[in-house]
């Protein structure tokens, strides 16, 4: 099996791995970064979603010979003492009620509010609309979100 | 999800635990209360500080640290924050000083460790306040000791004991001492108005993990040497295995074993990866499909049932026929809902480990004790030799009620001789349901004089069925007249609770009904609901609810809504149920955009007696209305000849951010003791919207998924 080297939050990872595997099962099985999470495997739920260079990116459908040099930042390497105004508005807001689609959703909510952090309501919407929610904490992710914003 | 009752035994040997009170050691250089400072610099470990058991559920550390560990599976219902607030309360100590931990299955410890009919909180009310105040007044029986004092000159505050004489001890210096002694009884309980913890917002106890994606779930749990599994199932329910070749799934890179176990084929693998592609490769021969059933005959056959002689009286009043009879008008409508698969997040894994000694099983269980009994049972063990560890569970809503997977888990484990953990595919997932049955209602109401004089409701339904218990739910108690009878089809597809059964689309029925006999006799729907409790307060005997309680919730909910006098263009719709010990009302207001009603916010009112968590409950609320939105519009499983159609999100679709409307919650005040919060705003909320939809369109929605209404809407538009 071909070997990759890969830069996971910051550090760096040799695996060996067919070319296939997606990241999210290179990161869950062989890395052991568990956070990232396995929901649909189609790409519809967000559950799985990563940041690749900054831009949140769906692990389950991404084989590992595409990543590259790409650098691959998990729920894990957001920070180290979930000081990320995203985590500390999710602790605020008490958003989870079993919490398992919650990395996904702050992985995107990171990486949108990086790349416009004044949104209006409804671009926040429609920034999460991909991250399914099946408790449907929909509103608390919202006001988590926004309050993330004006952190 | 019934539960039985789960009352925690009390016995001196369960109480006291000795075990690991030897080794003792004070915390050196600083003292727990500094470090609990909001400005302090020392950062706690607090999972490694020197702890004592002191009993089944409660530790306490040198330092006075405590943990306190929470019997019941977590599945997002927060019954792991809440439930250690009642023993928190009772021992008086601040919330900060707490450490939460999840306990495994322990028959010889804990009773009623189940997840559903939300009852966790109702069956522990008492049990766990009662846990947290003995263990409080045998710290202080402890302090009295050494301090040559009577108990009564005693007292307690933020975990020290004091005395009349100014002395204080915190609870880590007496624990040793006080876990020897003789177990008080019928000790007292707080005033509620005293409560400091009971009745305070409290985060979730997981936050912090779960924000930083440590290890909490099922599928996150790991061991050394474990190999992953999927197996390959019949395709369609009914299916058997006629023969399969495995050479291309043995050729897969990680693929470890293949091997037949009943009608399935499990693939065992060094990733799940390997495991999936494993699968995907086997060819498999299944036998005929031919006489299966598909969603067209069930429906069919829901509809003939209705007329045939296998409905059965489940509850009758009066005499319903006379009254139809004699009536001036009857009138009658069918209600339809659809099977819905569960679709929790985390799909449904478990990790089983079988040697000749015993058993080990970790993984996302509502039924803990249930599923190990059932594992002991097909392994022919012995139910002590069986260890059952809980995860968080990545949602439940009824579909983990049913060990169906952990069992499966354990029989791969027993054949392969290796630690295993089973995982699910989201196709499996979906393909693998108990689902909520199809059911269609058919009522009838007798309108004599302008009022209600007979009501008839007839189910006919796929596998589970309205029982006694809910056929004595509003509105019976209202009506003289009045019966409710069932019938059942037989069927391969496997069926179960799920969030609110039954109750999730007899409430739709029965509601939307109520606003039909409304629009008949011109009168308003809260009014004509108001009036017909004021039967019920003379029938209240016969009635496990209080007519009091859901007129209070009617009166609060249109109250907030400002019922009757929305913004123009804004339509509102009003539904009110009683289940699982609890009263919700909701109003649903509903706009027309392109010509097509959108739901924009819901008004909730809840009596749930006294809330324990109001943070954790609002989020419950919230979650069931939006929950029973979503399903409402867009839920449909459908069946050919016995095979899901639907098996992941790309085909199921379940409701967005963008769908969600705004939810108003409003808690009763009240003394009562708390009852279930996890499934009660849910049966509700789709007569609210129907309603609603109604009063905007003009159309009667009464057959979901509703998402077929406004395609036929979008199509005449178009």
């Amino acid at each position: 099996m071909p070997t990759y080297n890969l830069n996971v939050n910051k550090k760096n990872h040799t695996v060996e791995a067919d070319e296939n595997m997606p990241l999210l099962w290179v990161l869950r099985d062989l890395l052991d970064l568990v956070g990232t999470k396995f929901g649909c495997g189609i790409g519809q739920c967000g559950a799985c979603t990563i940041h690749l260079d900054g831009v949140a990116s769906r692990s389950c459908l991404m084989p590992i010979s595409s990543v590259g040099d790409a650098k691959i930042t998990t729920i894990e390497g957001l920070s180290e003492d979930n000081s990320h105004p995203v985590q500390k508005a999710w602790k605020e807001v008490d958003v989870p009620q079993c919490g398992y689609c919650q990395a996904g959703q702050i992985m995107t909510a990171s990486a949108f509010l990086e790349d416009n952090p004044s949104p209006s309501k409804e671009e926040v919407r429609s920034a999460m609309h991909g991250n399914i929610c099946r408790c449907s904490a929909y509103n608390r992710i919202e006001e988590a979100v926004n309050l993330a914003a004006k952190m | 999800m019934e539960t039985t009752n789960n009352t925690i035994s009390f016995n001196r040997r369960s109480f006291i635990k000795t075990v690991g009170l030897s080794t003792g050691g004070l915390m050196i250089g600083f003292t727990l209360f500094e470090a609990c400072k909001p400005d302090s610099k020392v950062l706690l470990d607090l999972e490694t500080l020197n702890y004592k058991d002191f009993n089944a559920f409660i530790k306490i550390a040198d330092n006075g640290m405590v943990t306190i560990y929470s019997k019941n599976p977590e599945i997002g219902q927060g019954v792991k924050t809440s439930m250690p607030m009642l023993i928190a309360e009772e021992l008086d100590v601040p919330w900060e000083h707490v450490l939460v931990k999840q306990a495994d299955l322990d028959t010889t410890k804990y009773k009623g460790q189940v997840a559903g009919g939300s009852q966790s909180i109702r069956s522990s009310w008492m049990p766990l306040r009662q846990t947290g105040a003995t263990a409080r007044q045998m710290l202080i029986n402890a302090a009295a000791i050494k301090w040559g004092v009577d108990p009564s000159e005693c007292y307690t505050e933020e975990g020290i004991i004091k005395n009349s004489r100014n002395e204080k001890l915190s609870y880590g210096a007496v624990v040793s001492e006080a876990a020897l002694l003789e177990v008080p009884e019928n000790v007292k309980l707080k005033d509620p108005k005293d409560f400091k913890i009971i009745g305070k917002d409290i985060k979730n106890v997981d936050i912090d993990k779960i924000i930083s994606g440590k290890p909490l779930f099922g599928l996150d749990y790991k061991v050394e040497g474990m190999v992953y599994a999927v197996s390959l199932r019949p395709p369609a329910f009914g299916q058997k295995l006629v023969s399969f070749d495995d050479t291309e799934a043995r050729n897969v890179n990680g693929v470890t074993d293949v091997f037949q176990f009943g009608d399935k084929v499990a693939v065992l693998a060094t990733n799940t990866w390997a495991a999936i592609n494993g699968k995907k490769a086997l060819i498999a021969e299944w036998s005929s499909d031919e006489k299966l059933m598909s969603t067209e005959e069930h429906d069919l056959e829901l509809t003939n049932l209705f007329d045939s002689d296998k409905l059965k009286a489940v509850r009758s009043d009066g005499n319903i026929d006379r009254a139809k009879n004699s009536a001036d008008k009857v009138i009658e409508y069918t209600y339809e809902a659809p099977f819905l698969p569960h679709s929790c997040m985390e799909p449904m894994n478990f990790f089983a480990h079988v040697t000749d000694a015993k058993v080990e099983l970790a993984g996302p269980i509502q039924t803990p004790e249930g599923t190990a009994r059932q594992v002991a049972g097909l392994l022919k063990r012995d139910i002590e030799t069986v260890h059952l560890a809980l995860t968080r569970i990545g949602g439940g809503f009824g579909r983990r009620l049913i060990g169906d997977y952990a069992v499966e888990a354990a029989e791969i484990s027993n054949i392969s001789k290796k630690p295993v953990k089973l995982v699910y595919t989201r196709e499996d997932d979906m393909a693998g349901g108990f689902y909520r049955p199809i059911v269609k209602y058919k009522i009838s109401a007798a309108i004599k004089n302008s009022k209600l004089v007979g009501y008839h409701l007839k189910e006919t339904a796929v596998g589970s069925s309205i029982n006694k218990s809910r056929a004595s739910y509003f509105p019976a108690g209202c009506i003289d007249n009045y019966k409710v009878e069932a019938a059942q089809l037989p069927s391969e597809i496997t069926t179960g609770p799920w969030r609110a059964p039954v109750c999730n689309f007899l409430a739709t029925a029965e509601q939307t009904f109520i606003d039909e006999i409304a629009e008949e006799l011109n009168q308003d729907p809260v009014k004509l609901r108001l009036e017909l409790l004021e039967k019920a307060k003379k029938n209240k005997a016969d009635l496990e609810w209080s007519p009091e309680r859901m007129i209070g919730v009617i009166k609060l909910a249109a109250e907030k809504a400002n019922w009757g006098k929305s913004k123009e263009g804004v339509y509102q719709g009003f539904s009110v149920y009683y289940s699982h010990n609890s009263y919700v009302a909701e109003v649903a207001e509903v706009v027309l955009k392109d010509n097509k009603p959108v739901v924009t916010k819901v008004y909730c009112a809840v009596d749930c007696g006294i809330v324990v968590n109001p943070l954790g409950a609002k989020n419950q609320i919230e979650g069931g209305i939006i929950d029973g939105i979503g399903h409402a519009m867009y839920g449909e499983m459908r069946f050919l000849k016995g095979k899901p159609q639907s098996l992941n999100y790309d085909s199921y679709r379940l409701i967005r951010m963008m769908e969600t409307p705004l939810v108003e919650t409003y808690f009763v005040d009240s003394n009562e003791d708390p009852t279930g919060l996890g499934e009660p705003s849910l049966p509700p909320v789709g007569a609210a919207i129907s309603n609603a939809i109604k009063a905007a369109t003009g159309q009667r929605y009464r057959i979901q998924p509703y998402l077929k209404y406004m395609e036929e809407v979008i199509e005449v538009v178009s």
